[in-house]
């Protein structure tokens, strides 16, 4: 008989912000995500180590620590191309340490997008390309395959299973909402409609949220959270069922509750607890997939993600800015790649990343206060203006391309 | 009496280089203009700052206050002012605007214990209640300039209560009154009730000279644009405080429909202000983000050079008592559209006009001057042997007749 599991999925990312890019740098300097000054929210390199010291190392160790401690203990981690690519040019031991954890063998990779980004729903060829761009760097920095997939925050729809499937896939993430769910419950393995061959996980949204976002707020009626309460919430959550996906930010451990929260003592008196039962495990995402059959069927015709009060892509694409930006940015696909240069194909892909259109977001309220917490910029409306002057640099920088070959 | 002879107070608000806008030039030149015939003039600014090119006049600092906090209270708005009774403000609160103006009287209460003067030419309302001071104390003349009244910067009839009255107070108070348009004596007239003999218009000019300073322009500080250019695209400009005076809604919506038929415009916006959001906004909802430029405020040389980068400069504003800029985009190369109800289209013919709200009829005169060569070539000809014709030196003496006719006060 299977053992009770609980699946942790956790998601590593940075982006290349923008710089304070003005119509006085278009056409002249094309540097878009080299802010010079250091002590500034877009510059990206001060964000990264800033978050390295807070969250990446000191997380890396606690979860060293539990495999060691625990040979049940396993994990998952999605880890995007431009956290990879930043990580080794500023701190490479970071993804030594990650390296460390993989080597176990108990830790297992999620495939994505290669720039965190939105491809999906503008671009499948593009989209294609960064999926296997990300495999290959996977394979490349840390050896391994990629055999379960999740799309940038989590946005997933019908035909994306489709795809996913037909990609050669086995599993892939997505949230368990309410409205979706209806009657049934996250804690088991599904089949993504119209699929033969490919499960789906359900984030268990209460669970994973206490941690992620209550954790360490003191308005919560649950606060201060302890590791005894919380591990007999997931007990009654999960009862006779399969497993508890808890799938949020890797950076909820550090970086979003502080390390004077308690966080890291906090998880891992947890998993200790979690795991005092002998009936009790921690499977990786292609586990829970191989252990289980899916018990029925979940349609989610209309994109659903893990963002945001709505679920859906609103913080993205809600306001004319962020579709403006969006389409521009897709127009250049075919040019782009044309022009087969290397330098173009990055900064274009790297405009891509699903963030700058996150900082352009302006519903604020409830769910803006998170959004103004994550931007590196003044107001949603200097993020469109920078994106905007470099997307027309890129431009430039192709047309001058062209006129210098032809 | 001669003017040679004669003691200025002058009460502004602003001198460049440390003004937000066009009152601060106007205020140097026709200063420069009246000390080039030999007046003595005493202007009083309401920040601390040096002036290291202004050797023709005595310039009296109010305040210990920088000129960057003195932006900060704005020197345009009223909206900033909120309710506050005069009686309430405390002169020692330089973070509040009629702490700043209640301290600007003392000043001017102390120098003209020091030095009567012959005549007192305040600018606008924020020096309205120190020049109605000044007169009480020296019974010498008072003069109140009108270069914008509440009316022109609140775009409505809904301005601050308490600025309508003290515009009122002083245009009462004032023994002659200049206004830069008969826009805007007009305004005076219609909304203020003031009798129309008691109101002498005397539009501003341009010192062309001080353009001749060995500038030249630099294609690459609005490198993409010139590119743009190059690709035959035609760049309109427009050069500006974005508040809701300067009507630069209907702008961007004419730009958009002018977008529609003719692609090849785009639009430099230069300039900051409260409507900077709502606008980078709306070029999104019309569509046409990727034809919109915002530069931010621009001074210096990327501020010469937005004028040079542009072929047609639109002011669109709902209501402009004068708009300096319109004479310099003429200086530097552009074709003119202009509202019917900006001041500088009564010294000028050679330009397009329309009214503030008929978008359409911009977007067409925009296009109209895009896809005609002999057209656009011609308004920038004609428009340049217009302006060059309205000289500060003019100016000065209109104001030397101004002074002289005003019997209290002045002895011939």
């Amino acid at each position: 008989m299977s053992k009770r599991g609980i699946v942790l999925y956790l998601h590593a990312h940075q982006p290349y912000r923008v710089r304070k890019y003005s119509v006085f740098d278009t056409a002249i300097n094309h540097d878009y995500f080299n802010e010079r000054v250091y002590e500034t929210r877009s510059n990206n390199e001060m964000i990264f180590k800033k978050v390295a010291d807070k969250s990446y190392r000191p997380m890396n160790q606690v979860l060293e620590k539990l495999l060691e401690r625990h040979p049940e203990f396993k994990v998952s981690l999605s880890i995007t191309g431009t956290f990879i690519d930043q990580a080794l040019s500023w701190t490479p031991d970071v993804i030594e340490s990650f390296k460390k954890l993989i080597n176990t063998g108990r830790v297992e990779i999620v495939s994505e997008t290669y720039y965190h980004s939105l491809a999906f729903f503008y671009s499948r060829s593009e989209f294609e390309r960064q999926v296997e761009a990300h495999k290959s760097k996977i394979r490349e920095i840390f050896g391994v395959e990629t055999s379960v997939f999740r799309n940038t925050e989590l946005s997933y729809n019908d035909s994306l299973a489709k795809w996913a499937e037909e990609y050669g896939f086995k599993g892939i993430l997505a949230e368990g909402w309410d409205p979706i769910l209806e009657w049934r419950s996250p804690n088991y393995v599904y089949r993504p409609a119209g699929t033969n061959n490919i499960s789906l996980l359900l984030k268990n949204y209460r669970l994973s949220d206490d941690v992620a976002f209550r954790f360490s707020d003191k308005g919560w009626s649950q606060w201060p959270l302890k590791a005894e309460s919380y591990t007999d919430w997931v007990n009654v959550s999960l009862g006779d069922k399969q497993i508890v996906n808890l799938f949020m930010d890797y950076e909820t451990f550090g970086e979003h509750q502080w390390e004077d929260t308690g966080i890291f003592d906090f998880y891992e008196d947890f998993v200790s607890r979690w795991l005092q039962n002998e009936y009790n495990t921690f499977y990786t995402v292609s586990e829970a997939v191989d252990e289980f059959q899916p018990v029925g069927e979940i349609s989610m015709p209309h994109t659903v993600t893990w963002a945001d009060s709505e679920r859906d892509l609103t913080a993205w694409l809600g306001n004319s800015m962020q579709q403006e930006a969006l389409k521009y940015v897709y127009e250049l696909e075919e040019d782009i790649m044309r022009s087969d240069d290397p330098e173009l194909i990055s900064d274009w892909r790297k405009l891509q990343i699903s963030d700058h259109f996150y900082y352009m977001c302006t519903k604020w309220f409830n769910d803006g206060d998170v959004h103004a917490y994550f931007s590196a910029y003044d107001s949603p409306y200097d993020a469109f203006l920078y994106y905007m002057n470099a997307l027309r640099d890129l431009r430039w920088r192709l047309y001058h391309k062209h006129l210098t070959e032809n | 009496m001669q003017l040679s002879k004669m003691n200025i107070l002058m009460l502004g608000w602003e001198l460049p280089p440390h003004n937000s806008g066009g009152l601060g030039v106007a205020c140097y030149h026709m200063s420069k203009a009246l000390a080039m015939r030999g007046a003595k003039i005493d202007f009083v600014i309401p920040y601390t700052a040096s002036h290291p090119n202004i050797d023709f006049m005595n310039i009296h600092c109010a305040t210990p206050l920088t000129p960057l906090q003195r932006y900060g209270l704005g020197a345009y708005d009223s909206s900033k002012l909120l309710n506050k009774s005069f009686t309430k403000a405390d002169m020692n609160d330089l973070k509040d605007m009629r702490g700043v103006q209640k301290r600007y009287i003392k000043f001017v209460e102390y120098l003209v214990g020091e030095k009567c003067p012959d005549v007192i030419h305040a600018h606008d309302w924020l020096t309205i209640e120190a020049g109605i001071r000044a007169k009480e104390l020296t019974d010498a003349p008072l003069i109140v300039h009108v270069h914008a009244t509440e009316f022109d910067r609140s775009g409505s009839d809904n301005g601050n209560p308490l600025v309508h009255e003290i515009e009122y107070q002083g245009l009462m108070m004032a023994d002659r009154i200049i206004a830069v348009s008969n826009i805007t004596k007009g305004i005076l007239v219609q909304k203020y009730g003031i009798p129309a003999e008691k109101i002498e218009v005397v539009h501003n000019a341009i010192d062309v000279a001080s353009f001749d300073d060995g500038y030249v322009y630099d294609y690459s500080t609005y490198r993409y644009l010139e590119s743009l250019r190059y690709a035959g695209y035609t760049i309109v400009t427009t050069i500006t405080r974005f508040t809701i005076q300067k009507g630069l809604v209907n702008f961007m919506r004419a730009a958009a429909k002018a977008c529609s038929k003719y692609d090849k415009i785009v639009f430099l916006l230069a300039g900051d202000g409260e409507q900077r959001d709502e606008l980078i906004r709306l070029s999104a909802d019309l569509g046409i983000s990727d034809k919109v430029f915002f530069t931010g405020f621009v001074r210096g040389k990327q501020w010469r050079d937005a004028y040079s980068v542009g072929d047609i400069f639109v002011m669109s504003s709902v209501s402009e008592p004068f708009g300096l800029t319109a004479l310099e985009a003429a200086h530097h190369d552009n074709a003119l559209i202009v509202t019917r109800q900006s001041g500088v289209g009564e010294v000028l013919n050679s330009i397009f006009r329309y009214d503030f709200w008929d978008e359409d009829r911009l977007a067409d005169q925009i296009i109209g001057i895009a896809t005609s060569q002999a057209l656009n070539s011609s308004l920038k000809q004609n428009v340049k042997n217009e302006y060059c014709k309205i000289s500060w030196h003019d100016v000065a003496t209109k104001f030397y007749n101004i002074y002289n006719s005003m019997k209290q006060g002045v002895v011939s």
